[in-house]
């Protein structure tokens, strides 16, 4: 378990990382970046995983079950769009030029 | 088993970080991605031998679970049309805050004894990822037309304010009454966080989704990193603050390039006067 400040230099150190990996962003790719960190934040079913695996009454079983269920749907769906953008986004670059 | 599952955690987080870095530059954002990918594939197969998993009916219900979700997903993201995209976005983005939310419901329903710090974060990641799952599902049902128009009424911040009150009120108790918070209690929080993100979206309009989408996405990242931390995973707690910290800066960019304050947004009929 992560506990107290080792915690507390996790968040903080991953903040200052969220914030300068991309702070030199063009215009033109925020709204695909925002579907890539949409995707990333999917991570999420991990943790829905382990919270549906040690569930033990039937409402455990039911909430986690829909916690999977959103989760699995925020990963495929996220890298489907995401990766569909930013095709597009290589393919009219190309074309383009 | 367990240093594996480690070590497929840290080499996720650095991918994540990797891809993010390379999908803000013209030149690898396609590659960003892919690495992304390969650190979610890597993390989430190896949560599957994970020792905190058990009983082969919760693996069933795992797969149906994934399978069901991400069919759907796959099938939705696969046919969507290319201007359609933000709203999906605003779809799958508010599953991901509904997922941290449930995780949250999970660990305050089992009624095991959390130490204090563990059980507020529970809380707040709870109403932060139920408010973006409501408040995203809005955002998803105006820009795909089910949902027309602003809704204004007298007051509504006044509303909106005492709605969130009451909830952080609700919550509050719930962190602070170690095992002893009624089950009423608990759905009555979840019940007034789903409503609050809906009442905070619904006046805002169409034009400046956007900007609010990715406000949601930040809050669904924060969300899942403090669940990250209730449940002890560094992996979401990496990955959901670094999407946090990104999101919210990126919230203020996109808001910039539109010309708009973020306070401008969120509160634009405060008043009547502001102009937009």
């Amino acid at each position: 378990m992560i506990e107290g400040f080792v915690a507390l230099y996790i968040f903080m150190l991953a903040a200052f990382t969220g914030y300068e990996v991309i702070s030199k962003v063009p215009v033109i790719l925020h709204t695909p970046l925002m579907s890539g960190s949409n995707f990333i934040h999917g991570i999420v079913l991990v943790g829905a995983m382990v919270a549906l695996g040690h569930a033990h009454t039937g409402l455990e079983q039911l909430v986690g079950f829909v916690g999977v269920l959103l989760a699995a749907g925020n990963v495929v769906g996220g890298f489907i769009v995401t990766e569909r953008m930013l095709d597009m986004f290589k393919a009219s670059g190309k074309g383009g030029k | 088993m367990n240093f594996v599952i480690q070590a497929a955690y840290f080499v996720a987080a650095i991918l994540f970080i990797v891809g993010l870095k390379q999908m803000s530059s013209p030149v690898g954002a396609r590659r960003g991605i892919l690495w992304a990918g390969a650190g979610m594939l890597v993390a989430v197969l190896v949560t599957f031998f994970s020792p905190d998993i058990h009983g082969v009916g919760n693996y069933l219900l795992m797969f149906l679970a994934i399978g069901i979700g991400g069919g759907l997903a796959w099938w939705s993201g696969k046919r969507v049309a290319m201007t359609d995209m933000p709203q999906m976005i605003a779809l799958y983005n508010g599953m991901g805050g509904g997922a941290a939310a449930a995780i949250a419901a999970v660990e305050l329903i089992r009624y095991e004894p959390m130490s204090a710090d563990v059980q507020a974060i529970a809380v707040v990641g709870a109403l932060i990822g139920t408010m973006a799952f409501s408040g995203s599902l809005i955002a998803f049902a105006k820009l795909q037309g089910l949902l027309k128009g602003t809704v204004r009424y007298p007051q509504q911040q006044m509303v909106n304010l005492a709605v969130f009150g009451i909830t952080v009120l609700f919550g509050a108790i719930i962190a602070l009454s170690g095992t002893d918070y009624a089950g009423i209690l608990l759905f009555l929080f979840f019940a007034l966080a789903l409503a609050f993100g809906v009442l905070m979206t619904l006046p805002i309009g169409g034009a400046d989704m956007p900007v609010v989408i990715s406000l949601y996405n930040a809050l669904t990242g924060l969300a899942v990193g403090f669940e990250g931390f209730v449940l002890g995973n560094p992996a979401m707690m990496i990955a959901g603050i670094v999407v946090g910290a990104a999101g919210s800066l990126l919230t203020q960019l996109m808001a910039k390039a539109m010309n708009r304050s973020i306070r401008n947004v969120l509160f634009s009929n405060f008043g009547g006067g502001s102009a937009g």
